[in-house]
């Protein structure tokens, strides 16, 4: 079904947009949630007129505003990718895609890069009004610019208010609302913008451990720990229920990257849910490679509980889905790639038509294409059609990775509720700082919700392999066509790029950390 | 509103709001082309923190500009982004190299630890100055010289060339526009140092250098336009979209379309005024009158690509492959989703303007240097 394609052009185009993403998400993160934080120190010093809170404002400002600069150098990157080194992709939903894309550029980033120099620049050259609505404009152009991306890689999960129009050979968008309001979409958003305000907060505690280890600013990381406590036990619960949603809504939409973060082969009703568990490879077993659990510790019951709230719901395992399940009624890999086959030698049959002017065939053969039936029962098994004569395995995603970092984005998740309301009791008590071990524990908390963060990515994206537009569009086709080492080239010009900017940007950061709000 | 339009009407509606973009974003190169400047102008540590500073608190909109530029063309042309991006991916690349280098040489450049070294952010500002205007200049260049590229039945792109784009920067045409933009840029970077900064060292070395980047950028665009009106020019046959080469195209197109012949001329006699202005008065406003004549000399030059019947990306590997604004873009109703919040645009100019003016109001000098608190 598809012409000669290079395996190793595939996987470094994955591996360089990867790569570039991973770098950027390290300081989007940040970005996002310091920005509430700062702007809600600056109201309370624009309120209250109290010196102290105008350094602890700066000084926070501070740090945001060197890792904003790393944010934006790291993020252009991407928008262009797309275009550079997933081409094809690129045309096929340009329709939908572009629209998100071009409402953030008017919307979000101007409100963003505007203000920012407003809050930066202003202190003595605006008025103190206009200068803290700056603040606050900065912040809510942040999660803006997060939105649209966020729309775009939920319609990437789960295509919604589109059709596929076979004379253009793309994907077209028929219904705005239902693209950005798609409950895949605004979970995303929800759980995304909640987890990086946990990861400020826990950022903010962390740095303020260190003051008070030193007992250096006293006053400074007592009252920068209260706020960002508030702050991060509300963004614990709401990433906790919204990942639960998230859950829930990947168990009904995407059945095999819900069973490959389980790891589960088999499907069963009364799942257990694997609390923790290691694995082994065994490449004896279908579907091969198998990973083998070499211990687990489970809780009965639970995964059906979580999915359909009953412990009798079916949950269907990767050899459900590869091989097929009547009972259940889940349709084997190897019919859907046939069924695919046949819409897109449809759709080259109809090319072909136009082509000779034969107007009485292509009318027939453009008339399946917007019958639901048809649809149903083809086109939307598209994407498998390329598959035909390639390995069943390719279309399974790497179980491995997806349940390490399920599992560790979630046992973090856990950590981080704990700590966040830990922390937000005793600052109320006025004993945060009390005890030096529990500073230290905030220092070692400090580096973790990035990994949960980047983990949680890890999973929607290795998760849903090998589609980049979900059983429409595998990552084969996606790819623009270049010469493998053409992209080799670039990948390691970013990657040594981004390693020498990230180092500069940790010692900064620790240099203004060590310097303090002193001078402030 | 829009949804009663024409798909055409959208289509030529959304080049227009592209072009501009794209001639906006040609305005705000001076910021590149200032940063070109940091070492032949800035003689000694405190004059160089100030033009940083000076274009420091630009450097955003350019970026943006850049950023919106790049979205608002996927949006609205979706295969002119999968095939210029996907086909010329080294052009590309370098112009996003030389971007991702310059957004964080401001923050970093001065601050304690920052591993590589004051000198090297300041080679990173020049790197970007150099290579991002001149490189985008011979990228908007291919709109009149066409590209090596041919598209499939499923309008996926393939390069005729390993090249991947550079061969573009090796064709004189092409040349004579990415040199005449890096030295348009540079001009305009002067004009922007006499305009907001209070320092007379610094003044009168941008008067001198003015005259050195005005005439090779006088040079080199002359030679483009002239060029530009003789050579043949991709046209579109409206009836059957067949693409084929017409002599004199693009002259035609400016004789078919007596509007953008008065803004081409109003833009150049705006740009030369500004030069004049600067190296004749002390007023410094010269950037009043070149800033605006750079958005108009550019935006005519798009309209010239992209209307009356011309491919705009055309392919002179494959004619037939050429992009129209009407084969190369978004559906009906994707286009009239995005003309509504386009009416925001007029809104978002408006805040810029604000919050330019607000932090614009007062000249830079050393004294500024000192006492303020945020300092790249």
């Amino acid at each position: 079904m598809l012409d000669s394609i290079d395996m190793s052009l595939v996987d470094w185009s994955r591996g360089q947009f990867a790569l570039t993403a991973m770098f950027h998400w390290i300081f989007v993160p940040l970005t996002l949630g310091l920005s509430f934080i700062v702007a809600f120190m600056h109201t309370i010093y624009v309120r209250t007129g109290d010196e102290e809170w105008k350094r602890i404002t700066k000084f926070w400002m501070k740090l945001f505003g060197i890792n904003f600069a790393i944010g934006v150098a790291t993020g252009i990157i991407l928008e262009f990718e797309f275009g550079t080194n997933w081409s094809n992709y690129s045309w096929f939903v340009g329709d939908i895609f572009g629209a998100p894309l071009a409402i953030e550029g008017i919307l979000a980033f101007f409100l963003e890069s505007t203000f920012i120099a407003v809050m930066f620049f202003g202190w003595n050259k605006v008025s103190k009004r206009f200068h803290l609505t700056a603040s606050w404009l900065t912040a809510f152009g942040a999660s803006l610019s997060a939105v649209w991306i966020l729309v775009a890689n939920a319609w990437m999960q789960h295509p919604v208010g589109t059709v596929f129009n076979p004379d253009m050979a793309r994907n077209e968008m028929i219904n705005f609302w239902d693209v950005i309001f798609s409950e895949v979409a605004v979970n995303k958003f929800l759980h995304t913008i909640g987890s990086s305000f946990l990861l400020a907060s826990i950022f903010v505690i962390g740095v303020s451990a260190y003051f008070l280890l030193r007992k250096k600013e006293v006053l400074f990381a007592k009252r920068s720990t209260v706020i960002a406590s508030v702050f991060g036990v509300m963004a614990a619960i709401g990433t906790i229920a919204t990942g639960d949603t998230s859950a829930r809504i990947v168990a009904r939409e995407q059945p095999m990257k819900f069973a490959a973060m389980e790891a589960l082969y088999e499907g069963q009703t009364h799942a257990p849910l694997v609390a923790i568990g290691a694995m082994r490879t065994d490449t004896t077993r279908f579907p091969h490679p198998r990973e083998e659990f070499i211990f687990k510790i489970e809780i009965p019951n639970a995964l059906s509980y979580m999915v359909f709230l009953t412990p009798s719901g079916f949950i269907p395992g990767i050899s459900d889905l590869v091989y097929g399940n009547e009972e259940h009624n889940y349709m084997s890999y190897e019919e859907r790639i046939e069924r695919g086959a046949v819409a897109i030698q449809t759709l080259k049959e109809l090319k072909k038509a136009k082509e000779r002017g034969d107007q009485v065939s292509y009318e027939a053969l453009r008339e399946k294409f917007s019958d639901p039936i048809w649809i149903d029962q083809y086109y939307q098994h598209f994407g498998f059609g390329y598959y035909k004569g390639r390995e069943l395995r390719e279309l399974i995603p790497n179980v491995k990775v997806n349940f390490y970092s399920f599992h560790v984005m979630v046992i973090l998740g856990g950590h981080f509720l704990i700590f966040t309301m830990l922390v937000l009791w005793l600052s109320l008590k006025n004993r945060w700082g009390n005890h030096k071990w529990l500073l230290w524990v905030a220092m070692i908390t400090l580096p973790m919700p990035w990994i949960a963060s980047q983990a949680g990515w890890v999973l929607a994206e290795m998760g849903r392999q090998p589609w980049v537009v979900y059983e429409l569009m595998p990552n084969i086709t996606a790819v623009t066509r270049l010469k493998p080492a053409a992209v080799q080239i670039t990948f390691w010009i970013f990657l040594l790029t981004f390693t020498l900017l990230f180092i500069a940007e940790i010692r900064i950061m620790l240099s203004q950390i060590k310097k303090g709000p002193e001078g402030e | 509103m829009f949804g009663k339009l024409s798909l055409l009407v959208l289509q030529q509606y959304w080049y227009i709001i592209v072009s501009l973009l794209g001639s906006i974003l040609v305005f705000l190169f001076f910021v590149q082309g200032g940063q070109t400047f940091l070492f032949r102008i800035g003689k000694s540590e405190s004059e160089r923190t100030i033009l940083v500073n000076a274009l420091g608190r630009k450097w955003e909109f350019t970026f943006t500009t850049l950023v919106t530029f790049g979205g608002a063309f996927f949006a609205s042309f979706p295969l002119f982004y999968a095939t210029s991006f996907g086909g010329a991916y080294w052009v590309w690349m370098l112009i996003l190299f030389a971007f991702v280098i310059q957004a964080v040489s401001y923050e970093f450049r001065t601050k304690a630890s920052n591993f590589l070294g004051k000198r090297v952010y300041e080679n990173f500002l020049f790197i970007n100055g150099l290579l991002g205007t001149f490189l985008v200049g011979v990228a908007v260049a291919t709109f009149f010289s066409g590209s090596q590229f041919s598209l499939n039945e499923m309008n996926n792109v393939s390069w005729a060339n390993g090249a991947h784009g550079l061969e573009a920067a090796l064709n004189p045409f092409n040349l004579s526009l990415g040199l005449a933009v890096f030295f348009l840029a540079r001009v305009l970077g002067l004009l922007y140092f006499m305009k907001t900064i209070d320092n007379d060292n610094i003044i009168a070395r941008s008067k001198k250098e003015l005259i050195r980047s005005a005439l090779p950028f006088v040079a080199s665009f002359l030679l483009f336009a002239v060029w530009l009106m003789l050579r043949k020019g991709f046209a579109v046959n409206p009836d059957t979209g067949e693409v084929f080469m017409e002599p004199f195209k693009y002259f035609h197109n400016l004789m078919a379309m007596p509007w953008v012949l008065v803004m081409f001329i109003m833009g150049v006699l705006a740009i030369l005024g500004g030069i004049a202005s600067g190296l004749l008065s002390d007023s410094g406003n010269g950037i009043w009158f070149a800033g605006p004549g750079t958005i108009l000399v550019v935006f005519s030059l798009f309209m010239l690509a992209g209307l009356n019947d011309t491919a705009f990306y055309p392919s002179s590997y494959d004619l037939q492959s050429s992009l129209t604004i009407q084969n190369a873009s978004s559906t009906h109703y994707t286009l009239v989703a995005m003309s509504w919040v386009s009416l925001f645009i007029p809104f978002v100019l408006t805040y810029v303007i604000f919050a330019w003016r607000a932090l614009n109001k007062k000249k830079i000098d050393e004294k500024e240097m000192q006492e303020e608190h945020h300092v790249y």
